[in-house]
């Protein structure tokens, strides 16, 4: 089981969500989040007044799959949230130990 | 028998849309003979009884737009200088500083009812009115022909209360996001009876030292309140932002307004208000209202393009806060000039006071580094200053004849007409407000602060004044719900 983590832009998140269900993808966690790699924010105007914005709005999408379907999910989040320009940010795999599903007790990659 | 009788009354019926003409087609001398017969003879009473018929009517018309007005001035402090202000201070901060405003609305009013009116519009000396009229005595729907002719003294009464509203309330956006609500009332009850009341009367109380139309020592021409509100409000909250110091993290941390859409909203109902504030301040119906009217919404309208074409050239873009401040600018400029200028030099006044307020707000703010929290010295001080002073300049009296010679006739308003001495009378009016609000608002602080105290402790200020003077909060979005 792997664990997979992509931030990405907060626009993409409906073309992301289309692509993973389209591989058979059946279950996600959708945060909001804010934060900065190199793209380092922009800046605001109020009254003359300069605020840096150094951290963004982005949505962190997290899933927890069979190792089968790692490749293709990544490929898949990839091939969506691309724009090509700073900012469409990162995706990070992380090995699982366990799952367990609460309805039932059911464990490992039947509880995905 | 049956049928005949309903014939009958079907023609009657067909006939019933040309009874005008068969009537007119009568021969013309009976109507005549009738008419004569009728019409009663011209006498006294019925001379009279037709005067007080038409002064009823224009005391019916002038009062019903001096009712809507005096509405309308109560709009501009809630929700619109409520929801202006709301939108400017940070989300922990929302109620804390609508409930700034809607306080004065409360406050205010029983403090006028009980004392406030009298001070400010009561028989007095130049400086101050006296308590003839304490609780309203003698206030009622007779007009008081020295202030308003036509309409109910109590109609008057209410519509300066409007003014006594919002003028404490503009100030608040100096102190924001830092002011003990108790101290908050504390200090703005008596800063209205002690810098707003006097002010009011000499500017347009009976025998006030600057009423230009009631005979004061220096005729400072001011429309809806140029000098009593919006110097008096601006100057004050300067002296506030100085003495209560920065807010906790100002200038390093960000400090974005929360919400320019309410500010946004607050903005235009302000635009709205203020054609009660200044149309209704000619006190009547008539043409001078409307005069008023045009030059207050010319003067917006120009300060928007001022301010916005500043700012886009200055930091290439204009931004909605910037275009709301600018309008807001401008009516400030305005309002003592409306009334006494004409379409093209109101268009001038608002363009000029957008630039200016702009580079008080973003350059000369910047360069003392005081923190005037929402800007109400840069907007209403300024603003209301510099409107003063081009109010002497581009008065005219074909709008407004103000100035009477012994004979009657009418004498030059403003510089551009020749009156060059105008310049001089409206200074006078501006330096007497900016002494007034400064020594009274430093007095009236101290008094506060050494009795209550004015600034909330650290920890509250972090809070946010919604949890700390109100125990609640503005947004409260559970994400179960």
């Amino acid at each position: 089981m792997t664990k997979v983590e992509a931030v990405i832009q907060t626009s993409k998140l409906d073309t992301v969500k289309d692509a993973l269900h389209e591989i058979g993808v059946e279950g996600m966690t959708v945060l909001e989040a804010r934060g900065h790699g190199r793209q380092k924010g922009h800046t605001e105007f109020y009254r003359g007044r300069e605020y840096t914005v150094d951290l963004i709005p982005k949505i962190k999408i997290e899933m927890v799959l069979a190792d089968d379907m790692v490749e293709k999910a990544v490929q898949a989040i990839v091939n969506s949230a691309r724009t090509g320009k700073i900012g469409d940010g990162k995706i990070f795999l992380s090995k699982i130990d366990d799952a367990i599903r609460i309805r039932n007790d059911e464990r490992g990659d039947s509880a995905l | 028998m049956r049928r005949q009788l309903f014939q009958r009354i079907a023609v009657l019926l067909l006939l019933l849309p040309f009874a005008p003409m068969i009537l007119e087609a009568a021969p013309s001398h009976y109507l005549r003979t009738t008419a004569a017969m009728v019409a009663p003879e011209i006498s006294v009473e019925r001379l009279g009884a037709v005067e007080h018929a038409a002064a009823a009517a224009q005391s019916s018309g002038d009062n019903a737009w001096m009712l809507t007005s005096t509405a309308l001035v109560l709009l501009m402090t809630g929700p619109g200088l409520a929801l202006f202000y709301g939108g400017l201070v940070r989300k922990k901060n929302v109620l804390g500083t609508v409930m700034q405003s809607f306080g004065m609305m409360a406050v205010i009013t029983v403090i006028w009812a009980v004392v406030g009116y009298s001070l400010a519009f009561g028989q007095g000396s130049a400086f101050l009115g006296g308590l003839h009229n304490l609780f309203l005595r003698g206030v009622g729907v007779q007009p008081d022909p020295a202030y308003a002719a036509t309409i109910p003294a109590q109609t008057y009464m209410m519509f300066q209360l409007m003014f006594a509203i919002i003028t404490p309330a503009l100030i608040t956006g100096a102190f924001a996001e830092r002011m003990k609500f108790s101290a908050m009332l504390v200090f703005l009850t008596l800063w209205s009876l002690l810098v707003y009341d006097p002010m009011a009367h000499m500017v347009w109380g009976k025998g006030g030292l600057l009423n230009a139309s009631l005979g004061g020592r220096f005729p400072t021409l001011d429309f809806a309140g140029g000098t009593v509100v919006h110097i008096t409000s601006g100057v004050s909250a300067l002296i506030c932002a100085l003495y209560l110091g920065k807010r906790l993290g100002y200038p390093k941390e960000n400090m974005p307004p929360h919400s320019v859409v309410l500010s946004f909203v607050g903005a235009c109902l302000l635009w709205v208000g203020w054609f009660g504030f200044n149309a209704g301040s000619a006190l009547a119906s008539n043409g001078l209202a409307t005069s008023a009217f045009v030059a207050t919404h010319f003067g917006a309208a120009a300060a928007v393009v001022g301010w916005s074409a500043a700012e886009w050239l200055t930091h290439g873009k204009p931004s909605a806060l910037g275009a709301i401040s600018g309008c807001v600018a401008g009516l400030v400029a305005i309002t003592p000039a409306s009334g006494f200028v004409s379409p093209m030099s109101a268009l001038a006044i608002g363009l000029i006071a957008g630039v200016f307020c702009f580079w008080m707000v973003t350059t000369v703010k910047s360069k003392f580094g005081y923190d005037d929290s929402l800007d109400a010295f840069g907007v209403h001080g300024a603003g209301g200053t510099i409107g003063a002073l081009l109010t002497g300049i581009f008065a005219s009296s074909a709008v407004n004849p103000i100035f009477k010679d012994a004979s009657g006739k009418t004498l030059a308003s403003g510089v551009l007409e020749g009156n060059v001495h105008q310049i001089w009378n409206q200074a006078i009016g501006v330096a007497i407000a900016w002494t007034l609000a400064i020594v009274g608002t430093l007095v009236i602080l101290k008094i506060v602060d050494a009795v209550i105290g004015l600034r909330v402790s650290e920890e509250q200020e972090t809070q946010g004044l919604d949890l700390s003077q109100h125990g609640e909060e503005g947004y409260y979005w559970e994400t179960s719900a």
